[in-house]
């Protein structure tokens, strides 16, 4: 799979209460969760994101809660992917689970500008920053973690193999 | 093995486990709260099951938005009460019975050593205090574990955190925590499990133990878990809790780092905003102005903390223009604390005193912060808008300084208060 769109970049440490606020946590629909995405770190996320759009930051992003409602709204803002230096484990493991994708790429990272034009293939894990031409290699999932995005997420997974 | 290792390899039916190996472990307890509990209802029947794996394995703990702060709020409790009617859950704690659940959950008896715990809320890690490999997940592996009593874990590098010496008046678990996160940062232990362990942790509280595993998240970690010795067996014994399985590392346990601490030598730590590991020391913060004080939450709402609030505002008062609330953390808490006198305390200082709620901690209700607002809080998290407005400021502290500081209106140390006449 092959995504395509404009890059929204932020530092270390995201942590979930910037991605969603937990004054909004009172509901956990989607739609509504991604209208306050990222809010009080990027007010212009919510009017400007695009059907396709990445995210690209530094370490531990997704820090703090264990609030599924933070990648559930950054998917359903339209996010394609999230590239980071790393990520917090909780956000991690829910990322995986909710069909989020997700890459560790340290380069990427650093290099990768705000509004730049970015280019990820899944299947290979390369990510090309058409803006400036450069192209990078993302860490690949362990085996396990393959077998559950192939199987749709964890509730499939499970449900093939306990 | 190291401790971690060892309770993963009993829960995953395995002889040994080793880092960065990928196990399904059995799980011995399953819990959620109001707001991560509707999604994982939500998620619960694509898992296939008819009903939850265990009635008896499951914790129900609506605590965040209770009693409930709004519509939506009350929606999300009632879709979490009537699952637990139709599931039967056991362990379904109800406004009136309940507690935050990290304080509850320990003091129910609910948890004992050597389990294997699953949470969704990240500070579901507090129970490492009773020598348990505890963490918190999302909602999606909440269900996965209501349907099927499993989760999958990649087994974590390990951190041991070598304790000695013993910590000075006014000094107690919540400034060793923030000491360790300032050294190791917000992502010192991502990934990792931390193992905190050596002749210090006799001289260490129960309640100062569940403060420090409550807090390993902040520094990134999957769990933060103490060696089990008697104070341990005693807290559990009175808990009414399952009999103890006791994993202790092997003389040639392998750790990824070791950390040394010598408790005599901490101070009285505070962290700034926006981070827990902007760390400073409270005897260097005395010209930070403050408007409200929160002493509560998982981190510190526990019997201990309370009395730790009561002792500095005994005969005297909260300074004019400063707010301060005080949430013990559980029903029981409640009364032990009204049973004492502390109240009078609290009400004669001219602070408030809530029913148990995580509210104001993550900005839910009862005590959000304005605009340039600032907040001591004996909470874990000092995000940008935690608490309230973007521009309010969270300063993370123990209870003896929050409540000195509520005293003086200022960042204070309680030896620098003037005696009570």
């Amino acid at each position: 799979m092959v995504r395509e769109g404009k890059v929204f970049k932020y530092k270390d440490n995201v942590d979930t209460d910037v991605i969603i606020p937990a004054r909004y946590l009172n509901s956990s629909d989607p739609k509504e969760l991604a209208s306050h995405c990222m809010e009080d770190i990027d007010k212009d996320f919510t009017k400007s994101v695009k059907d396709g759009d990445i995210i690209v930051a530094g370490r531990n992003f997704g820090c703090g809660s264990s609030r599924e409602h933070a990648p559930i709204a950054i998917k359903e803002s339209g996010i394609s992917c999230v590239i980071a230096t790393s990520f917090a484990r909780i956000f991690y493991r829910n990322s995986i689970n909710i069909g989020l994708p997700i890459l560790e790429c340290e380069e990427a990272s650093r290099e990768i500008e705000a509004g730049d034009e970015v280019r990820v293939d899944f299947s290979s894990g390369t990510i090309t920053d058409i803006t400036s031409g450069k192209v990078y290699h993302a860490e690949p999932f362990p085996p396990f973690m393959q077998d559950l995005i192939n199987a749709g997420g964890l509730a499939s997974y499970m449900k093939e193999n306990y | 093995m190291n401790m971690t290792e060892k309770i993963l390899a009993h829960g995953a039916h395995l002889e040994s486990v080793h880092p960065g190996q990928l196990i399904m472990a059995d799980l011995d307890m399953v819990l959620g709260n109001d707001i991560t509990s509707p999604v994982a209802i939500r998620e619960f029947p694509k898992f296939g099951k008819q009903h939850v794996f265990d009635k008896n394995k499951v914790a129900l703990v609506p605590d965040h938005f209770v009693p409930n702060k709004d519509i939506k709020a009350a929606e999300q409790c009632a879709c979490v009460r009537a699952f637990a009617k139709a599931e039967e859950i056991k362990n379904y704690f109800e406004v009136g019975r309940m507690g935050i659940e990290h304080a509850l959950l320990p003091e129910k008896g609910l948890v004992t050593a050597g389990d294997v715990v699953i949470g969704a809320d990240s500070h579901t890690c507090t129970y490492g205090a009773l020598g348990a490999f505890s963490t918190g997940v999302g909602s999606t592996d909440m269900a996965c574990g209501m349907a099927t009593g499993k989760a999958w874990f990649k087994v974590p590098e390990t951190i041991k955190v070598n304790l000695t010496g013993k910590l000075k008046k006014y000094v107690t678990g919540k400034d060793v925590i923030l000491h360790l996160i300032g050294m190791i940062g917000v992502d010192g232990a991502l990934y990792k499990s931390l193992e905190f362990t050596g002749p210090g942790v006799a001289a260490l509280s129960m309640d100062d133990r569940f403060t420090i595993s409550n807090m390993a998240i902040e520094a990134g970690g999957k769990a933060g878990i103490f060696l089990v010795d008697e104070k341990t067996l005693q807290y559990l014994k009175e808990a009414g809790a399952a009999e103890p399985k006791i994993f202790s590392a092997d003389e040639d346990a392998e750790y990824s780092s070791q950390v040394d601490i010598d408790l005599s030598t901490i101070e009285l730590t505070v962290s700034y905003p926006h981070l827990p590991e902007n760390t400073h020391l409270v005897k260097d913060s005395s010209s930070i102005k403050i408007d409200q004080v929160v002493i509560g939450s998982c981190t510190n709402g526990r019997i201990s903390d309370i009395r730790a609030a009561a002792e500095i505002l005994k005969g005297r008062k909260v300074a004019d223009g400063v707010r301060c609330i005080i949430i013990p953390a559980t029903q029981k808490i409640w009364k032990e604390a009204m049973d004492e006198g502390l109240f009078d305390i609290f009400i004669d200082a001219g602070a408030v005193v809530s029913t148990p709620t995580c509210g104001p901690c993550l900005g839910g209700y009862m005590g959000i912060l304005a605009e340039g607002e600032r907040c001591v809080s004996t909470t874990n998290r000092n995000f940008v808008g935690r608490m309230g407005h973007v521009k309010s400021e969270v300063y993370l502290a123990s209870p003896y300084t929050a409540a000195a500081s509520a005293v003086t209106g200022y960042i204070t140390e309680p030896a620098a208060l003037k005696e009570v006449r």
